[in-house]
């Protein structure tokens, strides 16, 4: 008898099963997940999760029978005898499957992982091809070992490289070794005369080829290769920036966090490091942390170009436009001093915008869905006006938790080369 | 109470060596005291997370790689993380050595337990039951299915993985007509199966020639000499194994197609023994895990409290609940399986005067293995339950019978009970049900127009008046049609040759076939 511990094979044996069977149902299983993550927690939108997928196209279907006439055998007889006529069972009280039965339900749950859950949720997606997206690829270099040289700067030279050659160089040339000579000349000393001269003449031969011979030639000399490869940018920042005003209520800020963490999750897939920076404003900006940011109280006027006078100090120190990709999302009421106006124009199109991937503006009204009725807000008005001269923005207006999920969709959907995220 | 040795383990802690001393231990006893005869044991100790994978490869430890086998690991894990489904103990395969994997989970009276189940009862029925011995060839499975899973790969990498899909989609939709249900070919010896198919590919390579194609055949016969009668035993009909008629005269599948179908008619063969006696196999392997421990215990090997927790484990395994008990869902075969074969023990040791008028031949006969043994090697379950169910155990277990005819429309009528009236009919529907004649609707093929437009003609012979389910026949007629490539029939006929039904399915255009 054998006894084969398997717990320790690797896992996953059904892993690709797996996939090919996500991938067949992949248009049920995204269908599934984008309806799923409407109704659900925004924190939990990373949390994978049981989806729900109708069996159209994913059956197995086989030759099975129904109705005629029907003999069964059961136990548990209590009070029957033979010739009783029982009343049928209410039509629809059929017998339930067992659980294994999948394939007899017409729709199928099942779990998927996180990894699953948030790639089948921004599969479409793409960053919006916008003009600065050469910045988005823009390379910096990066050294890489590629073998050795025999040139170089004596910082680079390999030890272990040069020692080799060079042994090998010396077995190669027969280079005396000193035990050798060691060897000989204790002989010597102990030698007659005619035996030693011959040995010291050798003694001297040996030593003489030792010499020629040098324990290390330039040419074993190698030195560390490193080639400079061109790496990309795999960090970004993402700006969020929040009129903290007191006409901002907890629902709006509540929409705006929404917003803010589905583009931290989508940045998150796309580069290897994001950080986030938190500006929120009054009349005044400042920096300051995620809690803060979303539950400090604060109170005073509103002055939008505060905000980005602030974001442009923190790019100009921290993030040089060349090593990072740079993203802002302002969420607002829209409300803004109309003094402000110039101000916010001029830094948005001079200063914000030519470093910026991308820009999102973010509009959150209250829920009972007014914003549609009111004229637009100063800020939108601004915006708007901007746009049409060309500026680069992404606008939405969103007023329920439920719209998060497709006005993200729509901003970042993939396009054509032409088409550009537009209100 | 004999007291022959140390106790096996204490608590329920084990290690790898505890388990070598209760196969041994389990070993003396199947052996000696039981007579069993079993294929070499090989005990692999696996996570639950391994059971689920094993779970969705229909329990084998490899096999190819299918999005169905995705879709049911997907199905499983979710109930089994909600809490909905447990996990078996045990699975075991019937090969040789005879694999059995335990749940690293199981204490060690569970672990006890089921090796005393899987490494021996069900181990000695895989080499001994007639249909085991007929049908799968235990040495050569595990190698078929590796090349089973080489091929497929290899297939997938020639000739895309999409082609090879919809292949293997067909082929699954008729798996359960892919099966040979009588005797009379040689047994399947999968070693030589899977040189054969070695050498046709080797041959069909070095045998390939392009130009041949263009060479006009030769004089075409007169067609009246091929009379419809020739034509149907030229082909082998009727045929009721439908992936063999198609890999056999399909007129327009790629080589590697057939060798696809072959395979998953192979596999589906290997299963069908497993199908026809759930109810002995269970019955078996619980009957030989009940005397092993019981043995064990009155050697004192076992602890007064281990004994309690397999017999609480055991309890729960034979439970069987009345058709009215929410729980209710069909007969158990471990509680079936498991009262008939203590029945036949009473019968053989203590008959009454009842036992001796049925069972004349196993009555007071005292050898109560011998009985068994021969029992498990010589029956199916339908033969079993209609030879073997006698009328004190259809007693305990108040069968009866009810006859649900939907003219009838005073209700379902109770055609039978555990009375003397009774006993015959009861115990001859019981055996019914399990009859693989009547589980698997009869679907044969008839025909093939072969002057005409080459459609194949199927029949379903319609039994108690119990026709097929519209949408999936549909459905699975079509991935025929995508085989056969020309236009199927499928007509439903009752017993008196009425048509009842007829369906027809083209084939859809698919580059991977044409």
């Amino acid at each position: 008898m054998h006894i084969v511990d398997r717990r320790l094979n690797p896992g996953g044996k059904s892993l690709e099963n797996r996939q090919r069977f996500l991938r067949r149902a992949k248009a049920l299983v995204q269908g599934a997940v984008k309806k799923t993550s409407q109704d659900r927690d925004i924190k939990d939108v990373l949390e994978g999760g049981e989806v729900t997928i109708p069996l159209d196209g994913m059956d197995e279907p086989r030759f099975r029978r129904e109705g005629g006439t029907r003999d069964m055998v059961l136990p548990g007889n209590k009070k029957f005898v033979e010739g009783d006529i029982l009343q049928r069972p209410n039509q629809g009280g059929g017998r339930g499957t067992g659980p294994g039965e999948g394939d007899s339900e017409d729709a199928f749950r099942f779990v998927l992982s996180r990894d699953e859950f948030v790639n089948l949720f921004l599969d479409d997606l793409e960053l919006p091809d916008l003009a600065k997206r050469k910045l988005a690829e823009a390379e910096s270099e990066g050294l890489h070992r590629a073998g050795y040289t025999t040139s170089g700067s004596p910082a680079n030279i390999s030890v272990s490289r040069t020692v080799k050659l060079a042994l090998a160089r010396r077995v190669a040339l027969r280079r005396p070794r000193p035990a050798q000579i060691a060897e000989l000349e204790a002989e010597a000393a102990e030698a007659d005369e005619p035996r030693r001269s011959e040995l010291l003449a050798q003694i001297r031969a040996l030593k003489a080829k030792a010499k020629r011979i040098p324990f290390i030639d330039p040419i074993d000399i190698r030195y560390r290769r490193f080639e400079t490869v061109p790496k990309p940018v795999a960090q970004a920042v993402m700006f969020c920036l929040m009129d903290v005003s007191g006409s901002m209520s907890e629902h709006m800020k509540d929409l705006a966090k929404r917003f803010y963490m589905l583009l931290y999750v989508f940045l998150k897939r796309r580069y290897r490091h994001v950080e986030i920076v938190f500006i929120r404003h009054t009349d005044r900006a400042e920096e300051v942390d995620e809690d803060t940011f979303f539950h400090g109280p604060a109170s005073g006027g509103t002055l939008v170009s505060s905000a980005l006078q602030a974001m442009h100090e923190i790019v100009r120190t921290r993030f040089r436009p060349a090593d990072w990709n740079i993203y802002a999302a302002q969420a607002s009421d829209g409300d803004n001093m109309t003094s402000d106006s110039l101000l916010t124009g001029r830094l948005l199109t001079e200063q914000i915008l030519p470093v910026t991937q991308f820009f999102a503006y973010l509009e959150v009204g209250e829920a009972a869905n007014y914003t549609f009725d009111m004229p637009d807000s100063s800020l939108w008005t601004l915006y708007e006006r901007l746009r049409s001269e060309g500026a680069p923005l992404a606008m939405r207006k969103v007023s329920e938790r439920s719209e998060i999920f497709p006005v993200f969709q729509d901003l970042f959907k993939r396009r054509g080369k032409q088409e550009r995220a537009t209100p | 109470m004999t007291m022959t040795g140390e106790r096996l383990f204490e608590g329920a802690d084990w290690d790898f060596r505890t388990l070598q001393r209760v196969h041994d231990a389990c070993e003396q006893i199947a052996k000696s005291e039981l007579g069993l005869d079993v294929y070499p044991n090989q005990i692999e100790v696996i996570t639950s997370e391994q059971m689920l994978d094993a779970y969705s490869s229909v329990g084998m430890p490899l096999f190819y790689k299918h999005w169905s086998f995705g879709k049911h690991f997907a199905f499983q894990e979710a109930s089994y993380r909600k809490g909905y489904m447990g996990l078996a103990y045990e699975i075991v395969i019937n090969s040789s050595p005879c694999i059995s994997y335990l749940m690293e989970e199981n204490t060690a009276t569970m672990q006890t337990l089921v090796i005393a189940h899987a490494a021996f009862g069900h181990n000695h029925f895989f080499k001994n039951n007639y249909l085991f011995r007929q049908w799968t060839d235990a040495d050569g499975i595990l190698d078929y299915l590796e090349f089973a899973k080489g091929y497929i790969a290899h297939c997938e990498d020639r000739y895309g993985r999409h082609a090879v899909e919809l292949t293997l989609d067909a082929a699954h939709a008729l798996m359960s007509h892919g099966i040979d249900r009588y005797p009379g070919k040689k047994k399947l010896d999968l070693r030589t199966e899977e040189k054969r198919a070695g050498d046709r590919r080797a041959h069909e390579e070095s045998a390939f020639n392009d130009l041949w194609r263009t060479v006009p055949a030769g004089p075409a016969k007169t067609r009246a000499a091929l009379t419809a009668e020739r034509r149907r035993t030229l082909l082998g009909l009727p045929q009721e194994n439908i992936l063999y008629f198609l890999e056999k005269t399909a007129p327009r599948l790629q080589p590697w197609q057939r060798e696809v179908l072959r395979i998953v008619r192979h596999i589906a063969q290997y299963f069908y023994p497993q199908s026809q006696t759930k109810v002995m196999n269970e019955g078996t392997a619980t009957h030989v895990h009940y005397r092993i421990l019981n043995r064990l215990h009155q050697q004192g090997r076992i602890s007064d409290g281990n004994f309690l927790e397999f017999l609480q484990s055991h309890t729960n395994v034979v439970f069987q609940p009345d058709f009215d008990d929410p729980r209710f869902s069909g007969f158990n075969p471990y509680a079936l399986g498991f009262a008939m074969m203590q029945d036949i023990e009473r019968i053989v040791t203590e008959p009454e005067d009842e036992d001796r008028e049925w069972f004349p031949d196993i009555a007071g006969k005292g050898d109560v293995m011998g009985v068994l043994r021969d029992v498990w090697a010589n029956y199916r379950d339908e033969s079993f339950i209609g030879q073997f169910l006698s009328p004190r155990l259809m007693r305990r277990l108040r069968l009866f019978h009810l006859h649900d005819d939907p003219a009838e429309t005073a209700g379902i009528r109770v055609d039978a009970i555990h009375d003397e009236r009774g006993y015959r009919r009861v115990r001859r529907e019981l055996a019914r049900q399990y009859d693989v004649g009547f589980i698997d609707p009869n679907i044969e093929v008839i025909d093939v127009d072969l002057e005409g437009d080459r459609r194949l003609m199927l029949r379903h012979t319609v039994v108690k008046g119990s026709q097929l389910v519209e949408t999936d026949t549909r459905r699975v007629l079509q991935h025929l049609a995508d085989l056969w490539s020309y236009d199927v029939v499928l007509t439903e006929v009752d017993t008196t040759d009425k048509v009842l039904k007829e369906y027809v399915v083209s084939p859809r255009i698919l580059p991977a076939v044409a």
